[in-house]
């Protein structure tokens, strides 16, 4: 485009990697001393000079003690198997209904779809007090199941996968109701293969906003073996252990590692996916 | 003053060449086509002359004036795009006067808020607003000067984009398929509005198309792309009668130039034999440079295989002796009727017969035999 | 024929109102753990908090006793309370223009040319996928007064920093840091995304009319075709920025002084840490009905602002 001004495009250009390296250290800067201090020994930490890189290596036994003060991999694989649970869960509950929403004529429908905007609405954070009851009544508190059953039903998810089975043509239902197949083998078989990406987006938001929540387990879980790895590393800040600044920040660099990773691996898929999920 | 002259002029996209060697010279006020499938370069090439591309080499004047490494507005050209390009958050008015007011009002005098303030900034506004009048009422749309694209029909947006094109008067128009997106009926009444604003501005009108038939109705010539070059240039009737390259003789003209290999016609009774050029490999002819006769009689002899009644015309589909190749012969209603499966002789105007080479070059002048 | 045919209408609809009523069974059996499960622990949980709203009951308590809206009451002659309000909404105010104008040049920069793009892109995502509470913590530790990062960096050109947390004038600005690091990368995307769909054509456009310059450019067209994205990421931002939470539980807990006390904090402390269930209840349906009141307005005000398309 403006290739008429060479000298101008390649200041332009030295100017916008200046900026973005700015506001790329601001993004970083966090995790680079989460890092950092990770990898030092306690007396090099309150030196009044600052490396990024340690004098003295002092990571492993910083990982290490906060690998066996506080039962760090337990949370990661408590915080996998929760969200797994809740999606899968999820899934069986909106699935169905979101394609009842979208393709079959009942009584009640405009009402229930109705009753799904409004509990868009909803913030669950209103509801906690009635969870815990409720999870109190039935003595689920500080288990598992309080994690995991206020989150099975999704307005959000019926929503989303409500307006992606519209967007399906109703010729294929059709053709497929021809062909001889019941109602719950066309979601099995039709639906839920075509609407993968719309599966997967939710997949993501839904995995990304539990393994990052605090305010739910800090409410319905207590004991370390059930802790998710949001509430982990807390815990594991008031322990004795934690009060070291050096495990303290190997512990996060464990917590907040996963995801991180993951996304790295899969970053257009995130991306899109929570993109897609916000732009509902 | 404002002829275009393009010389030798080359693009590449990475390794692919998309311009091989393009010259091309452009009368002032003349009103040329740019055709071709899409992917010949010739968008590009349109582009490059607005300068929203730079060549590779080679040189590009407008007016007599190089303007190689100039910017798009300092060119004094107008572009109509195939999406019209207009600014949604724009009224049709705001849409129309931005070239001007980007011209004619300095950049403090731009800024919301501030510049209306400034002095000189009524006046210029006024007359904006009287030459942004002009143009709509010419066009047709001064009642919709305040409504938004959104609001408007695809014909009327094509107006306000050419609106927009015309109100600074520039002395050259660049189109780029800018009829693409209507439907036929508005195609065909928007080209000659399209003309017709042409005849009255006066100016040069640079248009591409990958439609053939636009380019023929609406051209004083006819320039034809193909991978990246340039075949032939000329009138419309030039190119439809004389066409000195065997793709533009199948580009141009429909239904399709009939072809037909020479082979078919070696050990043919035809009095053209002896008349063909040596190295010519293919002969072609149109559809209404040949007549059905009876077999007996004819050049060469087919089986109807196919008949396309237009009313007017109908086209008869015949596949030459050994089925190999069909040609198609326009005949009239008045004509004798031929019915499907019948044989039929074929008797070509020899002298509405082409010759082309290997390569697809037209050669061998034909001689004016009269067919016996 | 005539015969067929009055026969076939009535056997016709019969086979249609069959082929309805089963239909409508499919559709009742595939909703119904939906339904049940948006009764037990959606809209069921919503009625109840209402009505524990009016009472005084007491976690673990027997007993309880409707009070009417003495718990409104309280929650009216309640500063902590107004001081949560008000800081929810300073903390929104600064958040907002914060993290759409980082996102907005972020994006604009990133899509400006392509080096480097896919790297840049991820590396400002990295802050939305990471676990708030362990970023906090961290964060805690930068803003430390003596060991931290932020007062170091100070200290080198000579001013002596504050100890941001536990400072009242502070306290939520250095929240406020924290929710724009966490959120401006979430809105590059989006603009990115927005920035995506502005068709090349206009800037040829606006080229050939003579705007060729950045600042034209932008005005002329970017900004103009952002618009509508950029209504949307100030609205997801806020209603974000109004949940803010993991970051106050986990650094001031609403300290010192309430300097940093926000709504979802103090539902949350009298709730569950002084199991003050009917005013924790009371100050859930205010923070409810002003989610829901929010939600509605932009609703509408998005549908009032149909864009050109």
């Amino acid at each position: 485009m403006s290739a008429h001004r060479p000298r101008y495009r390649l200041a332009g250009r030295i100017a916008r990697h200046v900026l973005l390296v700015v506001s790329a250290t601001f993004a970083l800067l966090p995790f680079v001393w989460m890092i950092s201090l990770s990898l030092k020994p306690p007396d090099e930490i309150f030196q009044p000079d600052f490396h990024l890189w340690p004098k003295t290596f002092h990571g492993v036994e910083n990982y290490r003690v906060a690998l066996t003060a506080a039962p760090m991999l337990r949370f990661l694989l408590n915080g996998v198997f929760v969200c797994a649970i809740i999606f899968v869960l999820q899934l069986m509950v909106c699935v169905p209904c979101a394609y009842a929403l979208a393709k079959l004529r009942f009584r009640g429908r405009d009402t229930l779809f109705s009753a799904v905007l409004v509990g868009l609405l909803v913030p669950p954070q209103a509801l906690a007090i009635p969870h815990f009851v409720l999870l109190h009544v039935f003595g689920l508190l500080d288990t598992y199941a309080a994690l995991i059953l206020p989150w099975i039903i999704s307005a959000f998810g019926i929503f989303l996968l409500r307006q992606f089975f519209r967007s399906i043509p109703d010729e294929i239902i059709h053709a497929a109701r021809l062909d001889g197949l019941g109602e719950f083998e066309i979601i099995w078989r039709i639906m839920i293969p075509m609407s993968t990406p719309a599966l997967a987006a939710f997949g993501i938001f839904s995995v990304v906003a539990h393994w990052n929540d605090l305010f739910w387990p800090l409410i319905a879980v207590r004991s370390e073996d059930i802790s998710t790895p949001a509430l982990g590393i807390l815990l594991f800040r008031d322990d004795e252990a934690g009060q070291f600044l050096g495990p303290l920040m190997a512990g996060a660099t464990i917590i907040v590692a996963p995801l991180l990773l993951a996304f790295l691996l899969a970053q257009r898929r995130f991306i899109d996916g929570l993109a897609t999920t916000a732009m509902k | 003053m404002a002829e275009i002259e393009l010389r030798g002029i080359e693009k590449r996209y990475g390794e692919a060449p998309v311009l091989k060697d393009v010259s091309l010279k452009i009368k002032d006020g003349e009103f040329l086509t740019l055709v071709g499938p899409s992917g010949c370069g010739k968008s590009t090439l349109l582009r490059i002359i607005a300068g929203l591309e730079d060549q590779d080499a080679g040189e590009v004047s407008v007016g007599g004036r190089p303007v190689d490494g100039a910017r798009p507005k300092d060119r004094d050209v107008a572009m109509v795009f195939q999406s019209y390009a207009l600014y949604p958050h724009l009224t049709v008015f705001d849409n129309i006067a931005l070239p001007l007011r980007t011209r004619q009002l300095s950049f403090a005098q731009r800024l919301p808020l501030i510049g209306p303030l400034l002095p000189g900034h009524t006046g210029i506004e006024r007359s904006i607003r009287k030459e942004v009048e002009q143009a709509a009422a010419m066009l047709d749309v001064a009642h919709l000067l305040h409504r938004k694209p959104g609001q408007l029909s695809g014909g009327q947006r094509q107006r306000v984009a050419l609106g927009r094109a015309m109100v600074r008067h520039p002395t050259v128009f660049l189109m780029d398929e800018p009829l693409s997106n209507l439907d036929a009926r508005l195609r065909v009444q928007m080209r000659t509005e399209i003309t017709s604003l042409h005849r009255r501005l006066g100016v040069t009108f640079v248009y591409v198309t990958h439609d053939q038939s636009e380019a023929m109705t609406m051209a004083d010539r006819v320039a034809v792309m193909m991978g990246g070059e340039l075949l032939q240039v000329g009138p419309p009737e030039e190119l439809y009668r004389e066409p000195q390259d065997l793709r533009v003789a199948e580009m141009i003209g429909s239904p399709k130039i009939n072809i037909v290999a020479r082979a078919h016609w070696a050990d043919d009774r035809s009095v053209l034999s002896a008349a063909l050029a040596p190295q010519a490999k293919h002969l072609a002819f149109r559809p209404e440079a040949a007549v059905l006769i009876t077999p007996a009689d004819g050049v060469t002899n087919g089986t109807v295989t196919d008949l396309e009644n237009l009313g007017s015309d109908i086209f008869v589909h015949v596949a030459l002796r050994d089925g190999s190749e069909t040609v198609v012969i326009r005949t009239t209603p008045d004509e004798r009727r031929f019915s499907l499966g019948s044989t039929v002789g074929l008797k070509v105007d020899a002298a509405r017969l082409m010759q082309f080479d290997e390569a697809g070059r037209r050669c061998g002048n034909i001689e004016r035999v009269a067919a016996a | 024929m005539s015969l067929t045919a009055s026969i076939q209408g009535p056997i016709r609809s019969i086979v249609r109102r069959r082929h309805r009523t089963e239909e409508a069974t499919v559709g009742w059996l595939a909703v119904s753990p939906a339904v049940i499960l948006l009764t037990c622990l959606l809209f069921g949980p919503a009625v109840a908090v209402i009505l524990f709203s009016f009472t005084d009951w007491q976690l673990g308590a027997a007993t309880f006793h409707f009070v009417g809206t003495e718990n409104f009451a309280a929650l009216w002659a309640d500063p902590p309370f107004w001081k949560a309000l008000v800081n929810t909404c300073l903390y929104v105010a600064i958040v907002v223009p914060g993290t759409v104008g980082l996102g907005l040049a972020t994006a604009l920069l990133i899509e400006a040319s392509p080096g480097l793009r896919g790297f840049y892109r991820a590396v400002h995502f990295l802050p939305v996928m990471s676990t708030m509470s362990a970023m906090a913590v961290v964060w805690g530790t930068m803003l430390h007064p003596s060991i931290g990062l932020v007062n170091r960096a100070l200290a080198a050109f000579g001013v002596s920093g504050i100890n941001w947390l536990r400072d009242e004038h502070t306290a939520l600005l250095a929240l406020a840091l924290i929710g724009i690091w966490q959120g401006f990368g979430f809105a590059m995307v989006l603009f990115v995304s927005g920035l995506k769909a502005v068709p090349q054509q206009l800037y040829d456009a606006a080229a050939v009319d003579g705007a060729d310059g950045l600042l034209d450019r932008l005005r002329i067209v970017t900004l103009p075709m952002l618009g509508p994205v950029t209504m949307f990421v100030i609205i997801l931002t806020a209603s974000r920025a109004f949940e803010v939470f993991d970051s106050v539980r986990v650094l001031t807990q609403g300290g010192p002084n309430y300097a940093s006390e926000v709504l979802l904090n103090r539902l949350y402390s009298e709730s569950f840490d002084y199991l003050r269930t009917g005013y924790g209840a009371a100050l859930a349906v205010v923070y409810l009905a002003i989610v829901i009141a929010l939600t509605l307005a932009q609703a509408r005000f998005i549908e009032r602002r149909v864009h050109y398309s």
